[in-house]
């Protein structure tokens, strides 16, 4: 067998999923209180650190990238590397215009 | 060995490449991020130049069946992965019964989107609406990026459940087994790709107040 064909052994079990399921539920009726709570220039920033906090745990256990090759995290962080360049130019426009 | 020892032995070699085609399904989800990421960004720019507006326009975006669909995707995702789990622990009726799960799930989000959806249309708030085409710049741009944003992602979700009906399919005629799932993995991946967009289209649209 290929070195290559190897399936990636069950690194996560379910009691693993179920507890990051509770934790993004629980994340979730955080992040809807708080849009309730007037944070002024702050509620933005709360929710968007809400959403990512939620994507990290995601990616990484559901999506395996924690236990995946580390070429793929090269890439994750390249593609979202580029992302934020383009957000970052697009506001420099925005702004100084 | 010899030659046609070789030679038979060759032939029942299954060539297979999991990691890469892992890789493919990674590339793939990095073009759909792109993509999505284009609407975002346009989404941040107006935001920035109508904040108000935008404040206004989301007063009437229904914040239950919004949290609503983000439960019911964010458990949609736990299924998914419990019925790959459940493949790589040999048990295929379990792994059959979570994806079945996961299809409800998708059916269920989207009947709750043709509520909310068919609401707004029956208040008068559609793209060119002379309703909405009474309001003021930003709230016409706030609904433009609603439609556009959660119809693509709505999209997102039809043709997750035709590649997961496929999954079931394929389990069932025995084509995805515990030594070769990684057909379930990538379809998984693209799942919870969805999952991933709207944990952020979810506080973006929903929780401006």
């Amino acid at each position: 067998m290929d070195q290559n064909n190897k399936e990636h052994k069950s690194h996560s079990g379910y009691s693993t999923y179920i507890l990051v399921w509770i934790s993004l539920l629980a994340l979730t009726s955080i992040t809807v209180t708080v849009a309730g709570v007037d944070l002024g220039a702050f509620t933005l920033f709360v929710a968007l650190l809400i959403a990512a906090i939620k994507s990290g745990l995601v990616i990484n256990i559901f999506m395996h990238i924690k236990y995946d090759e580390p070429i793929f995290k090269v890439f994750l962080s390249l593609s979202g590397f580029t992302l934020l360049v383009i957000f970052i130019l697009t506001f420099f426009d925005v702004i100084y215009r | 060995m010899t030659n046609s020892q070789q030679a038979a032995a060759n032939l029942h070699h299954v060539h297979r490449d999991d990691v890469g085609a892992r890789m493919g399904m990674w590339l793939f989800l990095f073009t759909e991020v792109l993509l999505f990421g284009g609407l975002f960004l346009a989404y941040s720019v107006y935001r920035y130049d109508y904040h108000e507006q935008f404040r206004l326009a989301a007063m009437d975006l229904n914040t239950g069946i919004g949290t609503l669909n983000t439960i019911i995707l964010l458990t949609s995702s736990l299924t998914v992965a419990l019925s790959i789990a459940a493949m790589q622990k040999n048990n295929k009726f379990l792994s059959m019964v979570m994806l079945f799960f996961t299809l409800a799930l998708a059916l269920f989000f989207m009947i709750n989107k043709y509520f909310e959806w068919s609401g707004h249309i029956a208040e008068g708030l559609y793209p060119k609406s002379p309703e909405l085409l009474n309001m003021k710049n930003g709230e016409i741009i706030f609904y433009g990026l609603y439609y556009v944003m959660t119809g693509l992602h709505g999209l997102h979700v039809l043709i997750g459940m035709v590649v997961l009906s496929f999954m079931l399919f394929f389990i069932a005629k025995g084509k995805i087994t515990p030594e070769n799932y990684v057909k379930l993995e990538n379809a998984g991946l693209y799942w919870h790709l969805v999952d991933l967009i709207w944990i952020f289209l979810f506080p973006l649209f929903y929780l401006i107040h």
